[in-house]
């Protein structure tokens, strides 16, 4: 450990953290997030909804089973930096290819290790989430707090339109049996994997691609994915989301993309305190009255009490979290139009609501039948 | 849905005495359930046969049946009671068949009784291996290859297709008794009969050996409406192959992505939708090939267990009480977490800490036992530790173990380890065999520089567990070589898990020393909260564990708070009676006023229920860590004298630390325990003692032994359960027993009293307030004196005592308690012969038959011991004459002979029983029959009892088998028996010695021709003959009796069975017996014999 040297977490209201890094890295700053995953940390750090934040662990062994090529949720990391109480030295697993320590350094993404998780954890769920900036050195200095002070806040950032893909792109079959338009926000891989699996030829398109062009590419219906930031900063696209919904077209939005969904028909977001992020979140599910165990991974949430979606009457509410309350899920009551705050292409997480991508394709199939 | 209207009244099942495989985690979910089943107004009607437990305390449950867990006894309370419906997934595998032996024989059908939580077809399905497979198969899931077959014919017919090794499972049994894994054909055999032989239905599954692949088990909960939740995952460390009770298990799993986590959580839904537990929990286990990832299903448990108490501990998702909510209709979303209270049960716990369990063995009481861990689980406890780390977590667990090691530290000697040397190929050689001592042999392989990658080859341990363990090493290593300690280095070694211990070991000073420097650094732990959700919700239930981290959960509770010392792992002599005494008093605390603070760590208990104290700390029972608790918490006072030995050790330490002790000091502790000083007091108070001497060498042992005269008992001082202690006949003997026993050592002497041949024993219980003392109960073994009081069958009130005798034991218990200054509970051992009283020992501190005195008397004991610790005089609290009973009480230990092949089952002063259970009636022959069907040993009513005596015991035996060919039983017996038995007219007929031929005693056991065997030692000669046949009635569940007195007391069970039907009354009823007894007679303040029979004995 002779290459070790103390680091800090520093939090913009000047709680700090100390640990210890075993890389060298430059002062980085973001907003200090929690998640409680057990498993899957390749994948959140891999997640583009977490684009600038510093994500820290609460599950305290980090790194066990190294790094593989197979659980990307895009082609790299897409966090700011990671907190940890432990990082692995040794891994196992029979499909690693690498260590995790490896992995992050040489994508440059700053990891710090022997902090109090438990402590910034809480200090976050009762103070909220801020910003934050990770450094090395004993004790906080005043570089450090200039630069997390010159840091941008997460209200009113459109970071969608930076983990966006620059062009259009298709994935699947050439023959399969429908054409999805994605717009891509910051879109996980395994909605991809999932949307192909079942029949799905998808077209990808950037944050900012117009409805006609969607129209254009004569899609049998429109995804909304997931991604970072404010949604109220991703306003550009919501007439693009609702002329596209209003032509009857099915529309299924995950996170950032059901927020949108909202948005877009009237709807309003709040930032929460601390946000939601891990995969043990219950849900219900007012048609079926049953729980969903779900992935969630967001800071802000559309508004609403009970079935009503504050703003608009076009939508109702369909899933609420148990936990808070806060709405989990929007369908619009006339459209085929559908979003779930919560990740049912899961990874990491429980798979409990995968059945959300089958009522998608549904919609497509009985739109399909409808137009012949 | 709220809870279900049309059910009245619940009756539960609870899981009997504790054996191997089944132990103090079934009174935990059964506590927990009665609990829960009253919250909702139900009336509960509970059957256990287990004194020692909270659950069958009398103010927990309406109708408290202390009674045999058998199909025919429970059917005896359902024909009384009528209750609407029966909870079985409380009580381990014993209520599981007990239930379903109650639907077969169409019992629950006539009585109309529902079975909630987890219906006929799915306990079906699930226990049966055949069905299981299927169903696995309906739903693609793999399982091991094998075959379920019920003769050994079938069993050679499938072995080609599996191969070996073959992994042997016997279908319904518990613990995986009588499973095993066979190499050859030979072992296959002998393995597929004994399963056979096991399993009630007389099924085994024979299977491809999955061994040293990764084990893993999920903890998962339904509910009616098809909510299914994860509650734990646990990832053993031990590979398959060691069955998961002897496994170090690591919850959360450690080397899992969610990838092959998520496919794992998805089959175990697909599981338990198709096997179809709908208002309820289970554990379901899985291996894994560490080469590919393919993923077997192994087996489905559709109850709580073991690892759901684990889960629940490691979690703070109380799994039982949730169990049964979702068992009366609720679901999931409707309970509230109890922990964060304000979100819902429907949810899915997150660790942001990791939790090591540990098993506890006892095989230095079985030394010929085989110590190789395999698929039949051979621990008797278990400790569990919380850590912010695997490291942290896994050094508090192994010094929570309380086996002389402060940690993972090498033993003193190889043997400790288990090793014949520490060359590198020895180790090497050791390390295939899984044992006890594995996890210290790795440490020797590391420090003998064999590499990570081959221990895990030789282990089939991942190398991730290996690798931290090899930091451990490499971090302990700095520190003994740092030219100084400061305070980083200090607090990175604490943050490590290292106890004061190891480090002053490390650093070759004293534990005191090191812990010195540390506060003189200001390092302390902090405490954190088990809050089920990673700090994401604020918590409301103080369940805490210690870290060397940055912020302290815990507020103090100061003078407001009571400190209790559980008792750390069950083991032989310290198990759940005293949990039993730590709870019952914690209560009792709480309704006087004060707060209580429990620290225990074993994950088993009731104690551990965050449910029943105010505070709970689950920490490691070593003064370091309870001086940390108290110096954060400064309590009124530590209580110590409820949670056995454990506690007893850390009572000088605390108070040279200055820390009030409740009750009766460290000093009236040590005066009875030390010999020298406990002789003057005898003799002050004029009690007579068994000639005694204190030796610390062999010369001096021969000297005081010839002085006192043999037989002696020689013992070390200090003893737990009396461990090495031995009854010495000879002089070489003698020498023998100081050649192989302990280090005997100024500090550790070693005691020699005369044995008292042929003498009773007797045990006394009793409170006191400092001025008054009140006798609980006194209570007389039934064994002869020689065997150890824990494993002595024992019965309240005495049947054969003089009443003369039985004062002058009681004066005694009075006199030692005023001597002593006793506050609290004191116990005295007497033993009495030729009329003569004699004092064993004296021990002012809760004993192993206190929860048996109170079920049997009604007296709380244990309450009463918290009030009169904070000052309460006895006359205050309403116990002022000792209580009187109309009816009898036996107590019978239970021993783990059926799991511990090659060991003998004759009793001496070593104890080595597990469990007990007891037996209440209006005669002592019922009480005994009661205690020997609940202990497993069913009385036969007719047939054969075969008998073969020494010649000592042969006057004694004649009137015992004159009864029992009175009552109709044919009596055999081996030429000198037989002869003496006709020549005083009771016929009998001779049986061929082993040596002598055939048919011999063996061949009648097997071929079912004896109904009882009565069998003392014969000799050296015939030893192995002996032996045989004690180990082949065990074998084939024939009841064998190895003493005089319990041959006479089946004598009399036998026939109180065959001149009456049994009945079942609850504890409730039988003290409303005694209050109108005691009505009539206000003045009485002795006990009073009930009219059942009393036999002279011998």
């Amino acid at each position: 450990m002779a290459t070790t040297q103390p680091a800090y977490v520093l939090l913009e209201d000047g709680a700090w953290f100390p640990g210890t890094a075993r890389h060298s890295f430059p002062h980085t700053p973001g907003e200090v997030v929690f998640t409680t995953n057990l498993t899957g940390y390749q994948e959140v750090f891999t997640d583009p909804s977490y684009l600038g934040q510093i994500v820290v662990m609460t599950a305290t062994m980090i790194g066990n089973y190294g790094t593989n090529d197979e659980d990307m949720e895009s082609g790299r990391p897409q966090v700011t930096a990671v907190v940890v109480r432990e990082l692995a030295r040794q891994h196992s697993s029979w499909r690693a290819t690498g260590a995790l320590d490896a992995w992050l350094a040489e994508r440059g993404i700053p990891i710090i290790e022997g902090i109090d998780t438990r402590r910034l954890t809480r200090h976050i769920r009762s103070a909220g989430a801020m910003r934050g900036i990770v450094a090395l050195g004993e004790q906080p200095s005043d570089e450090a707090r200039r630069a997390l002070d010159a840091s941008p806040r997460m209200e009113g950032l459109d970071l969608a339109s930076r983990a966006t893909v620059p062009d259009e792109r298709e994935v699947g079959d050439g023959s399969a049996r429908f054409h999805v338009v994605a717009y891509d926000f910051g879109m996980k891989r395994n909605i991809l994997r999932i949307l192909t699996s079942l029949g799905c030829r998808v077209t990808v398109v950037p944050a900012t691609t117009p409805a006609a062009r969607v129209q254009e590419l004569g899609p049998d219906g429109v995804f909304l994915s997931n991604g970072p930031g404010d949604p109220a900063a991703v306003r550009y696209v919501l007439p693009e989301i609702r002329h596209l919904a209003d032509t009857g077209l099915p529309t299924f939005g995950i996170c950032l993309g059901h927020q949108l969904l909202a948005l877009a028909f009237g709807g309003e977001t709040d930032k929460l305190p601390y946000g939601h992020r891990g995969g043990n979140h219950p849900v219900r599910d007012f048609q079926t009255e049953r729980v969903l165990i779900t992935s969630q991974n967001h800071g802000f949430a559309v508004r609403g009490t009970s079935k009503v979606v504050s703003g608009t009457k076009a939508l109702e509410v369909t899933h609420r979290n148990l936990n808070d309350d806060t709405v989990e899920g929007v369908r619009h009551l006339e459209l085929p139009a559908f979003g779930v705050q919560y990740h049912p292409e899961a990874s990491p997480g429980p798979h409990d609501a995968q059945g959300h991508f089958r009522e998608f394709v549904q919609a497509l199939d009985s739109q399909r039948l409808s137009r012949y | 849905m709220p809870r279900r209207a049309d059910l009245e009244s619940i009756l539960l099942i609870g899981s009997g005495p504790i054996v191997i495989g089944q132990a103090a985690e079934f009174d935990y979910s059964g506590t927990q359930a009665v609990k829960a089943l009253k919250e909702e107004g139900y009336r509960v009607i509970l059957v256990n046969s287990n004194p020692a437990t909270i659950m069958t305390d009398p103010e927990l449950a309406d109708r408290t049946y202390i009674e045999p867990v058998t199909p025919d006894w429970v059917a005896k309370v359902i024909e009384q009671e009528r209750p609407d419906a029966l909870l079985p997934t409380m009580g381990g595998q014993t209520a599981l068949n007990v239930a379903m032996a109650l639907v077969e024989d169409g019992t629950l059908e006539r009585y109309g009784v529902e079975l909630i939580g987890a219906d006929e077809r799915a306990i079906r399905v699930a226990e049966d291996r055949k069905e299981f497979g299927a169903a696995m198969e309906r739903l693609g899931l793999a399982v091991p290859r094998g075959a379920v077959v019920s003769s050994n014919d079938e069993a050679l017919a499938h072995i080609e297709e599996i191969g070996y090794p073959a992994i042997i499972r016997p279908s319904f049994t518990l613990g995986g008794t009588g499973g095993g894994v066979a190499y050859n054909v030979e072992e296959y055999e002998v393995l597929i009969k004994r399963a056979l032989d096991l399993s009630p239905v007389h099924s085994v599954l024979v299977e491809r050996s999955v061994l040293g692949w990764k084990e893993f088990e999920l903890e998962v909960m339904r509910d009616h409406r098809d909510n299914v939740v994860i509650v734990c995952s646990i990832e053993n460390m031990d590979p398959m192959g060691v069955h998961t009770g002897d496994s170090i298990t690591v919850a959360p799993a450690m080397t899992l992505t969610d990838r092959e986590y998520q496919v794992m959580r998805d089959a175990a839904i697909a599981i338990i939708r198709e096997v179809g537990v709908d208002a309820g929990g289970c554990n379901i286990q899985f291996a894994l090939d560490p080469r590919t990832g393919e993923m077997l299903t192994i087996e489905m448990n559709p109850r709580v267990s073991r690892s759901s108490a684990l889960a629940s501990k490691a979690t703070g998702f109380p799994i039982a009480r949730i169990g049964t909510k979702l068992a009366v209709g609720y679901t999931l979303d409707e309970l509230p977490n109890d922990i964060t209270k304000t979100t819902p049960a429907s949810f899915e716990p997150v660790l942001d800490y990791v939790v090591a369990k540990f098993p506890r063995f006892a095989f230095e009481k079985f030394p010929t036992a085989d110590f190789r861990l395999t698929t039949q689980m051979k621990s008797v406890g278990e400790s569990m530790a919380i850590g912010r780390t695997f490291k942290e977590a896994f050094q508090k667990g192994l010094r929570s173990l309380e086996i002389d090691r402060p940690g993972w530290v090498v033993g003193a000697t190889l043997a400790d380890d288990r090793l014949e040397s520490d060359d590198r190929d020895d180790i090497k050689v050791a390390l295939r065999t899984p044992t006890p001592e594995r996890i210290f042999q790795i440490k020797r392989a590391m420090i003998a520089g064999i590499p990570v990658d081959d221990i895990a080859e030789l282990t089939g341990i991942d190398p991730w567990f290996l690798s931290q363990l090899q930091e451990l090493l490499d971090a302990e290593r700095r520190f003994a070589e740092a030219a100084e300690v400061d305070a980083a280095l200090m607090r990175e070694m604490k943050r490590l898990g290292f106890s004061d211990k190891q480090l002053g070991d490390l650093r070759g000073t004293s534990e005191q020393d090191l812990r010195e420097r540390r506060w003189a650094f200001g390092i302390h732990p902090d405490y954190k909260v088990v809050d089920t959700c990673a700090g994401e919700f604020p918590s409301a239930t103080p369940y805490y564990y210690s870290s060397y981290e940055e912020e302290n959960e815990s507020e103090p509770l100061g003078s407001d708070g009571v400190v209790i010392l559980g008792s750390g792992p069950n083991r032989i002599g310290q198990g759940v009676e005293f949990d039993y005494c730590c709870v019952r008093a914690g209560l009792s605390f709480r309704e006087l006023g004060y707060r209580t603070i429990m620290i225990n760590s074993n994950p088993e208990t009731v104690s551990t229920d965050f449910d029943v104290s105010d505070k709970l700390y689950f920490e490691p029972l070593t003064l370091e860590d309870v001086l940390e608790i108290v110096r954060l918490e400064q309590p009124k006072g530590v209580v110590v004298q409820l949670g056995g030995q454990t506690p007893l050790k850390l009572a000088r330490g605390l108070e040279a630390a200055g820390i009030p002790i409740l009750g009766t000091g460290p000093e009236s502790i040590d005066l009875a325990e030390d010999r020298r000083r406990f002789d003057a007091l005898a003799r002050k108070l004029g009690v007579t003692q068994p000639p005694n001497g204190t030796v610390v060498t062999l010369e001096e042992a021969i000297a005081v032994a010839t002085d006192v005269g043999y037989p002696v008992l020689v013992r070390p001082s200090y003893v737990l359960g009396g461990r090495a202690m031995e009854i010495v006949y000879d002089e070489p003997a003698l020498r023998g027993y100081f050649a192989k026993a302990a280090r005997v050592s100024p500090e550790h002497p070693v005691l020699i009293d005369r044995f008292l041949e042929d003498a009773f024993e007797a045990d006394v219980d009793a409170i006191a307030d400092g001025e008054q003392c009140v006798i609980g109960g006194v209570m007389q073994h039934i064994e002869d004196a020689g065997v150890h009081s824990g494993d002595s069958a024992c019965v309240l009130p005495p049947y054969l005592l003089s009443e003369r005798a039985i004062d002058e034991m009681r004066e005694h218990t009075r006199a030692f308690a005023k001597a002593l200054g006793v506050v609290g509970v004191i116990n005295v051992q007497f033993a009495v012969q030729d009329g003569v009283v004699y004092v064993l020992e004296v021990n002012p501190r809760a004993s192993r038959t206190l929860p048996f005195v109170s079920k049997a008397t009604g007296a709380p004991l244990a309450k009463l011991a918290a009030g009169v610790m904070i000052g309460k005089r006895l006359a205050e609290l309403g116990f002022t004459s000792e209580p009187a009973i109309p009816y009898v009480a036996v107590k019978e230990a239970v021993f783990p002979f059926s799991k511990l092949p090659n060991v003998d089952v004759i009793l001496g002063p070593e104890m080595r029983s597990t469990g007990e259970v007891m037996g209440v009636a209006d005669s002592f022959g019922m009480a005994f029959a009661k205690a020997q069907i609940a202990a497993g040993d069913a009385l036969p009513l007719q047939g054969t009892v075969f008998v073969t005596v020494n010649d000592n015991d042969k006057a004694t035996v004649l009137p015992i088998v004159r009864r029992f060919h009175e009552m109709g039983f044919r009596i055999r017996a081996t030429e000198g028996t037989a002869r003496y038995l006709r020549q005083r007219g009771v016929p009998s007929e001779r049986v061929l010695k082993i040596h002598e031929g055939r048919p011999n005693p063996v061949d009648l056991i097997v071929s079912g021709a004896v109904q009882l065997l009565i069998n003392t030692p014969l000799g050296k000669l015939t030893q192995r003959d002996d032996y045989l046949i004690r180990r082949t009635a065990i074998h084939h569940r024939v009841p064998y009796i190895t003493t005089m007195s319990a041959a006479s007391a089946a004598c009399d069970a036998v026939l109180a069975l065959k001149s009456r039907d049994g009945s079942v009354r609850c504890l409730q009823e039988w003290y409303q017996l005694a209050r109108a007894l005691l009505a009539e007679a206000p003045q009485s303040g002795v006990t009073r014999r009930p009219s059942g029979k009393a036999t002279a004995h011998g």
